[in-house]
């Protein structure tokens, strides 16, 4: 195990970063009934920064030095 | 149309695939060619997560609370990052030390506790129970309404059958003989089912595969894309509330708590820790895993919303239950193989989900619930029986069949009263339970047995309390007052409002308060308690894993011995005689001895036999049953805590020789740079020698050969006397010249040097130094121009500022042919005031301009090839202007003459002190 590396700070990061953005009182602000694209705002949202956390776990995972 | 026996046939065909995959897997892996060894089967595997609850529920639950499904899979999602760190701790531990269930993983951390191991069992299997009930009922459900192909009609209830025509109870006993037969085909130490991980990866496929199908028929046969879909909620007022988060204050609460619930349930499930822990093959997968499995929960959830939006507009009025959307929607589209696709797509959920689960409880149920009991009643004399594998097989089929069974009876009992995800939660709720002990446990040395059990208790309590009695009271197994006026009519004690708190949903409502319990206790009691060895030494086994793997450490904290013939048939009594044998062989290959007869009995030994045992019957009971044919040496507290001690004493050593060795590495290299500079240096100095000898030789050698001539030639002419003498003269202030100049420079470079500074004006010591070369002009015939602008004073050494004008004004001269020009100017600039002395000579090559301010280092004439002037001037100059702030430099262009400039600041004095940083700094202006 790479302890000493930087893909476990990384990751924690994504953790913070996606905790912050899925939770009260940011979720809030998106919690209107508008649309975007024709896709109900909250529903773009929720799934744009679920995506959003895959990729970046997916960019740190497999850009790693192993 | 799909007629009964049509989708029997479906079930058992595809059934009948999963055990042909199962099969092949369990066969590649007896041949050493694993089809699960890659990180995309350990990735689909891990999607076990997804259950007839995710299957069937989420629609449900998001028909009812819109986009609040989600939480169950944002939770894994933003746990699996952290994974990095606690699953791969996980992980190495168990591997370690042949964990194979929660269970074992709390009692083996908690001092090998018989007591801790049992709790957890209980706590797993009455908490998962719900949850394997609910797929019994999903699937049987979806097999009713499927029954009644094509009217949509919801499943009576239950209750009005009786079991024997119930197809629950039949899905039951199916699915307990699918498990028996590739769960517990034979004990495994490691106990991993290859073959059947490789068909729970299939399910998953096969899972999604029906999902996305479904939910793309509705998104884009039955309505035209995602915003024509989800435009039907914002046409209809009643279902606009499921595109946003309900303006409820409990809303967000519950999503942060459901959240959190699911980040733990992801580590905690029994099934989860079954398929991410013990049937991983190996630690690498965890990495791609990391995102590809969060990657899945994303992909099936795309269209829940659709379809839940699709099934309200569409049903609307009639009585369709929200969880069976995914199966009635097709049906009612009279899309018969997309709903037979659906169903299979459920049953492979379902199945998948009890399968794992079951293992993973008969797991433990056998191992830290069954066996301590046995092994405690003396007068089933199980020490002396020859083999106990196969009552261990028996136990693990029987466990397998009551926990089946169980979930069916909770089915019968409590299953009509909830919604699938409310029963999912529940169980949810009930694992959560473990995450103060195991994650305390593996971070934090100080927990001890007594705070995890009485946690662990009280979490569970709570639980039961606030969850699982409300369940039965809506069943109708409890009185209702129990939930509308609280145990015993006291309204505190009411389980839903517990202590008064409200405005919580009830499955926060019960984390919140099992959790204050189970933290609360297990830190309280953790840090009140006195830790005894076991626990002591297990502590930091597990808190510090990937420091202690190495058996040195293990051993030593524990000793004892025993030998190989009383090991081996205590092994083979529960791995079976032949594998045990084949394992010892093995270990006495790895420490190079030939055979079994010669395996020291010592520690290590006894470790590797405890450790085999503990991969079969759990690390308590192996505990239990090596003690009993081992002379054990008890070690005390103190004694184990000298050798933590000993051994973390040992690591910061070899930590600090580390630091040292850097350290010594770095001061070595600078050594080897300093000694570098040391060598050009000294090869600088001999250089700087013999250019010094051969200046003062030139002079010396003429002045000797013309004093020989004037000693030998009494007779010589008047005249040739007098002009030799002039040229000894000559030679002579040249060498004084030189010798000055070399005294000079020495001064200066060692500081020694004594500075005059005064406020003068530049203009008098330009004058001054034209006047004392006019001679030397007039002699050369170069004409020099002066110009000189009126310049503020600066604060200088005026002989020392005579002395660089001068040099530079005789170096112009001594390169100008004759009839050429020199030209002094001098004009304030914007740092102080300059000076230039121009020429109209030969010029000096760019790759020559900064060699000229070397020391000797003389730019040949390039008509005879020699150097004229010592080489020193230059230098001097040059370090003049830069002790009063000031810069020197040279522009030029062969064959166009060349520019000498320097600038000296206003306040020279002022500046003088910061020179070095003006130095560094350089400075732009004048040019």
């Amino acid at each position: 195990m790479n302890r000493s590396g930087t893909t476990g700070p990384r990751l924690v990061a994504i953790f913070l970063m996606g905790g912050a953005l899925l939770n009260y009182p940011i979720l809030s602000l998106f919690a209107r009934p508008s649309e975007i694209a024709g896709l109900p705002l909250l529903y773009a949202y929720v799934f744009g920064v679920w995506s959003l956390v895959i990729g970046l776990m997916a960019l740190v995972i497999e850009r790693r030095r192993e | 149309m799909l007629q009964g026996w049509v989708i029997v046939v479906a079930s058992f065909a595809y059934l009948g695939v999963l055990f042909a995959i199962a099969y092949w897997g369990d066969k590649r892996a007896e041949a050493g060619r694993s089809i699960i060894a890659n990180p995309y089967i350990y990735a689909l595997s891990l999607a076990v997560y997804c259950t007839t609850w995710t299957f069937y529920g989420s629609v449900g639950r998001a028909a009812s609370s819109g986009i609040g499904f989600l939480p169950v899979y944002l939770g894994p999602t933003l746990m699996v990052p952290l994974w990095w760190y606690v699953m791969r701790k996980i992980i190495r531990i168990s591997k370690a030390y042949r964990i194979t269930s929660i269970a074992d993983f709390v009692a083996s951390r908690y001092g090998k506790s018989q007591l801790l191991g049992g709790l957890v069992t209980v706590i797993a299997v009455v908490g998962v129970i719900p949850y394997i009930s609910l797929q019994l009922k999903a699937i049987s459900g979806s097999f009713t309404i499927l029954r009644h192909y094509p009217d949509v009609v919801m499943p009576a209830k239950a209750l009005a059958l009786p079991f024997l025509q119930d197809t629950a109870f039949y899905i039951a006993l199916m699915l307990a003989a699918f498990t028996i037969l590739f769960g517990t085909r034979h004990l495994d130490a490691t106990e991993r089912h290859e073959g059947l991980v490789a068909a729970i990866a299939f399910e998953s496929v096969v899972k999604l595969a029906a999902f996305l199908a479904v939910g793309a028929f509705v998104t884009f046969a039955v309505y035209r894309g995602f915003g024509d879909v989800l435009g039907q909620a914002a046409k209809t007022p009643e279902l606009r509330g499921l595109l946003t988060v309900p303006a409820t204050s409990g809303s967000y609460v519950s999503w942060t708590f459901l959240t959190l619930l699911s980040m733990l349930s992801i580590l905690f499930l029994p099934r989860q820790f079954q398929i991410t822990v013990v049937e991983n093959v190996d630690e690498g997968h965890l990495g791609k895993a990391i995102w590809l499995f969060p990657l899945y929960l994303l992909l099936i959830n795309v269209f829940v919303l659709p379809i839940a939006i699709g099934g309200l507009a569409l049903f609307s009025g009639a009585r369709v239950d929200a969880d069976t959307f995914v199966l009635t929607l097709p049906m009612f589209r009279r899309e018969e193989a997309l709903t037979l696709f659906a169903f299979i797509g459920g049953l492979s959920a379902g199945t998948g989900m009890v399968i794992v689960e079951t293992i993973a409880l008969s797991t433990m149920v056998c191992n830290d619930l069954v066996m301590p009991v046995l092994l405690r009643m003396r007068s089933l004399r199980l020490n002396e029986w020859r083999d106990v594998s196969g009552l261990l097989l028996s136990i693990r089929r029987l466990a397998i069949g009551a926990i089946l069974l169980l979930g069916y009876a909770y089915f019968r009992v409590a299953g009509e009263a909830y919604a699938l995800v409310a029963i999912g939660l529940i169980s949810f709720a009930a694992v959560a339970q473990f995450a103060p002990a195991i994650l305390g446990g593996i971070y934090w040395r100080g927990g001890t047995r007594a705070g995890a059990f009485a946690g662990l208790s009280a979490g569970f309590a709570v639980w039961a309390y606030t969850l699982l009695l409300p369940s039965f009271a809506k069943s109708g197994w409890l009185p209702a007052s129990f939930l509308s006026e609280g145990l015993l009519g006291v309204a505190l004690l009411k389980p839903q409002q517990l202590f008064g708190l409200t405005g919580m949903d009830e499955i926060p409502h019960a984390l919140f308060w099992s959790m204050l319990a189970n933290v609360g206790l297990y830190v309280a009691v953790s840090v009140a308690s006195r830790p005894g060895v076991s626990e002591t030494s297990q502590a930091a086994l597990f808190v510090d894993v990937f420091e202690r793997t190495h058996a040195f450490d293990r051993s030593r904290l524990w000793r004892g011995s025993a030998s190989v013939q009383d090991l081996l048939p205590l092994t083979g009594r529960f791995l079976g005689p032949e594998r045990a044998r084949e394992a010892f062989l093995a270990y006495a290959r790895r420490r190079g001895v030939g055979s079994l007869e010669a395996l020291p009995a010592d520690a290590d030994l006894v470790h590797f036999a405890e450790t085999q045992l503990a991969g079969a019957i759990g690390g308590a009971s192996a505990r239990v049953l090596v003690a009993s044919v081992v002379q054990e040496e008890p070690l005390g507290l103190d004694e184990v805590m000298d050798i933590l001690d000993e051994a973390s004493q040992v690591r910061a050593y070899s930590r600090e020789l580390e630091q040292k060795s850097r350290a010594l590495e770095t001061a070595s290299a600078e050594l080897r740079a300093a000694n570098a500079q040391l060598q050009e240096l000294d090869r600088m100095k001999d250089e700087f020698m013999s250019s010094v000898t051969h200046e003062l030789r030139t002079p010396l050698t003429s002045i000797r050969a013309f004093s020989e001539i004037l000693r030998d030639d009494p007779k010589a002419p008047i005249a040739e006397r007098v002009r030799f003498l002039a040229i000894i003269v000559k030679e002579s202030e040249r060498l004084t010249r030189l010798i000055d100049q070399l005294l000079d420079m020495a001064k200066i470079e060692s500081g020694n040097a004594e500075w005059h500074a005064a406020e003068l004006d530049v203009r008098e010591a330009i004058q001054d130094s034209v006047e004392a070369t006019s001679q030397l002009f007039r002699d050369s015939g170069v004409e020099l121009a002066v110009a000189l602008q009126p310049a503020p004073r600066v604060r200088a050494d005026r002989d020392r500022l005579v002395q660089v004008i001068m040099n530079l004004l005789s170096n112009a001269v001594k390169f100008c042919p004759r009839g050429g020009r020199v030209e002094v100017r001098l004009a304030p600039a914007p740092e102080g005031v300059r000076v230039d002395v121009q020429d109209d000579g030969p010029g000096i090559s760019p790759a020559d301009q900064d060699i000229i301010f070397e020391k000797f280092r003389q730019v040949s004439d390039t008509l005879t090839g020699k150097p004229r002037g010592t080489g020193l001037g230059l230098p001097i100059s040059r370090r003049i202007v830069e002790h009063f702030g000031g810069r020197l430099w040279v522009e030029s262009e062969l064959g166009r003459g060349a520019t000498f400039s320097f600038v000296l600041p206003l306040d020279a004095a002022a500046q003088a002190a910061e020179e070095p940083r003006r130095a560094a700094q350089g400075t732009g202006a004048g040019r």
